[in-house]
């Protein structure tokens, strides 16, 4: 299935938002939820996932299959999700460049490491068995960043062109990940966004950020707030060069009603629905 | 020499636990690991103060966060789903020197722990009412009623932790004395919705037998060796009234 023929600009399923979510008509909404709080046996929770699911295309955006550990993904978490893709039939399927398994323990993180040759041909087997045991093309994030890493063999959008080479995976472009990491890294987001390899791209994320408290001139990937104005900027420049593709509005932290939420939701969709060679 | 891909994991890992560590430390004299640092412990602390509320409405926000702030820092998640993360939360509160003063603290948190039970269980159909009033006394004798896997009971052979858990949970003022003795308590998902229900320990005890698999008369032969004065009858009408018992055939 094309996606981008259906599925316009979506929102974060909150579960302070299940009636409105259900009960909303707008043209193009998805919804997307992190699969690990819907991996559960039943309950109110997953039967709201099921009822949304019903009337809308839904999203699983993994958060914790640990893709980049130096180890296979962990066998029962990857049957639980296939289970739960088996009951809800999301559109999409998606999931990080990073790690936060490892020997065990579940480091609630997004964590890094250097791009390797041993890394890519880790992640590359990882990317592969899921979409095998999933039966389906998975999209992997770039993260963000916060820290300069000793050790790359190649950029990040090398690395994940790679990726998609050799596993057939697609891309989920973060868009405020680019922006934060661009001025945490010193690097320029525009050319960073101009490089991505638009053809792989399946989704794309819009968030906000917020100032490190710590006090350091970092920006931290906190989804507290609304999608800052340079990163608006940079969607409009990338979706000119590439075409509409499935986005995504975060917001995990000061959660507004969700009819604030449509109305940001309702600017991506507008932008979407203007492109020359729209087909939404 | 660049460190294997396992290696720098050991190391990374090390590194977010334990301030002191030496290793990786191009990367920790970088104000950004801090970013990681702070990621890892507020996700553990979220999932403990998300799943343990009444332990937390018991002693405050400012002591609940402490506490679980210590916990995340030597008992990281391990499970990625954070809805079933702190099993091990009662054991420590058990154990924790500042919750000395509050021996019931950890079987509060066991009656939380139990509340996610439930209402993340399975679904399952309730045993039809009508089927069962349509038995005969020997039938209904050698009927095995099944518990639902949204059904979950528990003892406490010496403290009132029901009363203290559910004033907490309903946040209703506690009663100004508190009989010092055991307690026991079910909690059951219906509807969508999870409520709570006192039990005796004989009531324990026939729940226990069920789930055990032993048939109606056995189970209530167990409850009233442990509890004398037990009205079975009453028990069972409250128990199928709430829903504690899923469908199954005749045993």
């Amino acid at each position: 299935m094309n996606t981008s023929l259906t599925l316009g600009a979506g929102l974060g399923l909150k579960a302070d938002h299940y009636e409105a979510a259900f009960d909303c008509a707008a043209k193009g909404v998805w919804f997307e939820v992190h699969p690990e709080n819907y991996m559960i046996d039943g309950g109110p929770r997953l039967a709201w996932l099921e009822t949304i699911g019903s009337r809308h295309p839904l999203s699983l955006h993994g958060v914790s299959l640990s893709l980049a550990a130096d180890c296979a993904p962990d066998v029962e978490h990857l049957q639980r999700l296939k289970t739960l893709i088996d009951r809800v039939q999301p559109a999409l399927v998606s999931e990080h460049l990073a790690w936060s398994t490892w020997r065990g323990q579940y480091h609630p993180d997004l964590l890094p490491f250097p791009r390797t040759g041993q890394a890519l041909q880790r992640i590359a087997d990882n990317i592969q068995h899921t979409q095998d045991v999933l039966q389906r093309r998975i999209a992997v994030e770039n993260p963000s960043h916060y820290v300069q890493l000793e050790g790359h063999a190649c950029s990040e959008i090398e690395f994940l062109a790679e990726l998609s080479a050799r596993t057939g995976c697609g891309l989920l472009l973060d868009i405020n990940n680019v922006f934060l990491s661009a001025h945490n890294m010193g690097y320029d987001a525009n050319a960073y966004v101009d490089a991505f390899p638009g053809e792989a791209i399946m989704e794309i994320h819009l968030a906000g950020h917020s100032s490190d408290p710590g006090g350091a001139a970092l920006l931290i990937d906190s989804h507290d707030a609304p999608v800052a104005e340079p990163v608006w900027a940079l969607y409009q420049r990338l979706i000119q060069r590439v075409g509409p593709r499935p986005t995504l509005i975060e917001r995990d932290d000061h959660i507004p009603p969700f009819g604030e939420l449509l109305l940001e939701r309702d600017r991506a969709q507008t932008l979407l629905e203007g492109l020359p060679c729209n087909r939404l | 020499m660049q460190p294997s891909l396992t290696d720098f994991q050991d190391l990374f890992v090390e590194a977010l636990y334990n301030p002191e560590a030496d290793t990786l430390t191009l990367l920790t004299d970088q104000p950004g690991f801090s970013v990681y640092r702070n990621t890892v412990m507020k996700g553990a602390v979220d999932a403990l103060q998300a799943n343990f509320p009444t332990v937390e409405r018991l002693v405050g926000s400012e002591w609940f966060l402490a506490a679980a702030a210590i916990h995340a820092r030597h008992a990281p998640p391990v499970d990625a789903r954070l809805v079933y993360h702190g099993s091990g939360f009662p054991e420590f509160l058990d154990r924790f020197e500042h919750a000395q003063q509050m021996p019931y603290l950890g079987n509060v948190a066991r009656l939380d722990l139990l509340w996610n039970q439930c209402h993340t269980a399975m679904e399952e159909p309730r045993v039809d009412v009508t089927r069962l009033a349509a038995l005969t006394p020997e039938e209904l004798a050698r009927r095995v009623l099944k518990p639902r896997r949204a059904a979950q009971w528990i003892w406490f052979a010496d403290q009132p932790v029901f009363t203290i858990w559910r004033h907490n949970r309903e946040q209703t003022p506690m009663p100004e004395t508190l009989a010092w003795h055991g307690e026991g308590a079910l909690l059951v998902r219906s509807g969508g919705v999870v409520t709570w229900h006192a039990l005796t320990v004989g009531e324990c005890a026939f729940l226990d037998a069920c789930k055990a698999g032993a048939p109606l008369e056995l189970a209530a032969q167990q409850a009233t060796e442990t509890e004398p004065s037990l009205d079975m009858l009453d028990l069972l009408t409250r128990l199928v009234g709430a829903d504690a018992f899923a469908a199954n055939e005749p045993a």
